[in-house]
């Protein structure tokens, strides 16, 4: 059996979690086994009749008072206690942040680690090798994971369409399980004072990143974002160095965004950068290293120095406007 | 809070993991073996949230007045490099766990190895980066707090560096520009996030204090983990779109080239 971790806040989707099913289902159909989704809850979650929408075989609401606002210590306790209820083969979750905070614990105390930010698999002879990305993008590794079940593996966002996980129905079920001491306590999430550049109705973009090399040369890119008409974006060691302010991050932690035109200087393409921009019409780098993963999702690409392009590119836009 | 928390404080001791990882400009080579790259001839650095996670300490026994901050590092001799770097920016003391191969360890291994060889320390803090550039397991962290049996949390943005008598207030970033405060019982283990605070540069000063500071070497049988994940192939990502390639490696030629296509291609001109 697989188990599928569905993410909500008070009983509303994430739905990233059903890239996560699509996931569930397509490993469930390659090894055969069947799935069951698991929603971590203080109630009988609203969200059980949705999930039991897609094909799987049930839907376990794991209940308990504690489970009302998420604290890794709660979640630890309630998956270790549906996984020795329900022995599953493979556990299967998206990969994100939340996930990162409590799945690699609840592995370790079973004495397992996790597989993370997953892009692809392939089942042969009933095993599974699992592709992550490494060295920030720039090689992929297949791995495959020893010992005995369960496996847990999180997939990165977008490795799967959450529109293509199957319907069908499914039966609800409520577990009751025991939730320990609480070691942490949670304040209310809050979203830090809005942002004074909205970046996500920009028709073109200049960002730059680490290739910047210094908080003086960010002058440079503002000159082209004038020539362009465009605004100035950055990857976020740009940001976290201050040269730039964190209001102008692109990315899974910064703003997302869908220009016409999106030109990245220096920016080598982690997956936590194009997640923000990957969705631009036309993508367009500038990069010195042949191998930067950004020339994956390019439509145009220079090979070479960004302080040999720009200026070039600025003395042509202004003679091209004459 | 209780009455008595500040004694409890006044030796504040917070180990902080470092790694020491492949440079980010280094051109990546796959090894012979096409499981990791080659390393012989590479430059390391050490590892980008690490940095800040270091940073971060340093801040707090400033805030603190007092207290001890203790570098540790798994890998092989040349991972000294990180060390010295992080004494001489301010570290007390390291803790280097030797490991020539490390490079084949899972991260329930090493997490496991760092656990033997920090338990005894009772650190009141331990903190690691968010994630490793190399491996990017995103996890050794996670796994060494449950193995200590204290409470962690992950994507550590900020530290509320006012309230520390026996808890800790600390930022945690969510997706999307969101953000939650949680409070911790000490001990616990923080996974910190990259632009935290900014980093400081080891002054002359420091790199002289440093050659009087201790780093003791601890070599631990490595145990064999059998749910480890395991390495079959490394390679370079397929290409999934078709890139037009402009200037043929002269940058300037490209740029004459970009311009015209975002004039009659891409019409933004
Ligand atoms: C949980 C998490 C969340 C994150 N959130 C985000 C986020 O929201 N946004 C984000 O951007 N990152 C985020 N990151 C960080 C991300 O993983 C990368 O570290 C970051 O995007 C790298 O930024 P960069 O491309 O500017 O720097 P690097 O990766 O260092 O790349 C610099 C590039 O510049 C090139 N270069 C250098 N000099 C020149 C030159 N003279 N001319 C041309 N090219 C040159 C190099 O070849 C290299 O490709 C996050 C990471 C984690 C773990
Ligand atoms: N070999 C190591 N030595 C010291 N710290 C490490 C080591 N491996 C991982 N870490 C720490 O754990 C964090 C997460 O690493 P990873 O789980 O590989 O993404 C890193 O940022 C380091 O702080």
């Amino acid at each position: 059996m697989i188990l599928v971790f569905i993410e909500h806040k008070n009983c509303v989707l994430n739905k990233t979690s059903l890239e996560a099913i699509a996931a569930a289902q397509s490993i469930g159909k390659d090894l055969g086994l069947k799935v069951s989704a698991v929603i971590p809850c203080d109630k009988d979650c609203a969200l059980a009749q949705e999930i039991a929408q897609y094909d799987i075989e049930k839907v376990i609401v794991a209940k308990n008072e504690k489970l009302g606002t998420y604290t890794p210590d709660a979640y630890a306790d309630a998956w270790e206690q549906v996984i020795k209820a329900t022995e599953p083969q493979y556990i299967v979750m998206s990969h994100t942040y939340q996930v990162r905070d409590f799945a690699p614990k609840v592995a370790a105390r079973l004495g397992r680690e996790v597989v993370g930010d997953v892009i692809r698999y392939s089942a042969d002879g009933g095993r599974l090798e699992l592709t992550r990305r490494i060295f920030l993008g720039k090689l992929d590794a297949d791995v495959t994971i020893g010992g005995d079940a369960p496996y847990f593996i999180t997939f990165q966002s977008g490795a799967f369409r959450g529109d293509s996980a199957a319907e069908g129905s499914a039966a609800v079920e409520t577990m009751d399980v025991q939730v320990g001491d609480i070691r942490m306590t949670a304040e209310d999430p809050f979203q830090e004072a809005k942002a004074t550049v909205d970046l996500s109705k920009s028709q073109i973009i200049v960002a730059v990143g680490r290739g910047i090399k210094s908080q003086e040369n960010i002058a440079l890119a503002q000159q082209l974002a004038d020539a362009l008409g465009a605004d100035l974006a950055a990857s976020r060691p740009i940001c976290d160095a201050e040269w730039l302010p964190i209001d102008r991050q692109i990315g899974s932690s910064g703003q997302t965004v869908a220009p016409k035109v999106y030109i990245a200087l220096g920016i080598s393409g982690a997956i936590q950068h194009i997640v923000g921009m990957k969705n631009a019409n036309t993508i367009i780098a500038i990069n010195k290293d042949a191998e930067a993963p950004i020339f994956d999702i390019a439509d145009y690409g220079i090979v070479g120095d960004l302080f040999d392009a720009v200026p070039v590119m600025i003395e042509e836009i202004k003679k091209a406007k004459g | 809070m209780n009455g008595y928390s500040f004694l409890i404080f006044i030796d504040m001791k917070i180990i902080v993991l470092m790694k020491q990882v492949a440079n980010k400009d280094a051109v990546l080579r796959i090894g012979a073996d096409e499981k990791w790259i080659n390393e012989n001839d590479i430059a390391h650095q050490t590892n980008e949230s690490d940095g800040y996670a270091l940073e971060e300490a340093l801040r707090m026994k400033e805030a603190k007045g007092e207290g001890e901050v203790v570098v540790c590092s798994l890998g092989p001799q040349s991972a000294k490099t990180v060390i010295k770097d992080a004494l001489a920016r301010g570290a007390d003391r390291a803790i280097h766990v030797v490991a020539e191969d490390s490079k084949t360890l899972s991260p329930y291994q090493i997490a496991n190895a760092i656990a033997d060889a920090i338990r005894e320390e009772n650190a009141d803090m331990v903190f690691s980066g968010l994630q490793s550039d190399d491996a990017s397991y995103g996890q050794t962290g996670v796994i060494l707090a449950e193995l200590l049996g204290i409470p962690h949390a992950t994507l550590v943005i900020e530290v509320d560096r006012s309230k520390l008598e026996g808890s800790v207030r600390i930022k945690r970033e969510l997706e999307s520009g969101w953000y939650q405060w949680f409070n911790y019982k000490l001990p616990a283990l923080l996974t910190i996030q990259s632009g935290i605070s900014q980093i400081r540069y080891a002054s002359l000063k420091g790199i002289m204090a440093a050659k009087k500071k201790e780093i003791r070497d601890v070599t631990l049988p490595l145990e064999n983990f059998a749910s480890a994940q395991k390495i079959e192939k490394v390679y370079m990502p397929l290409k999934t779109k078709q890139t037009q390639m402009l200037g043929n490696g002269d940058a300037k030629a490209g740029a004459v080239e970009l311009v015209e296509k975002l004039k009659t291609e891409i019409r933004v001109l």
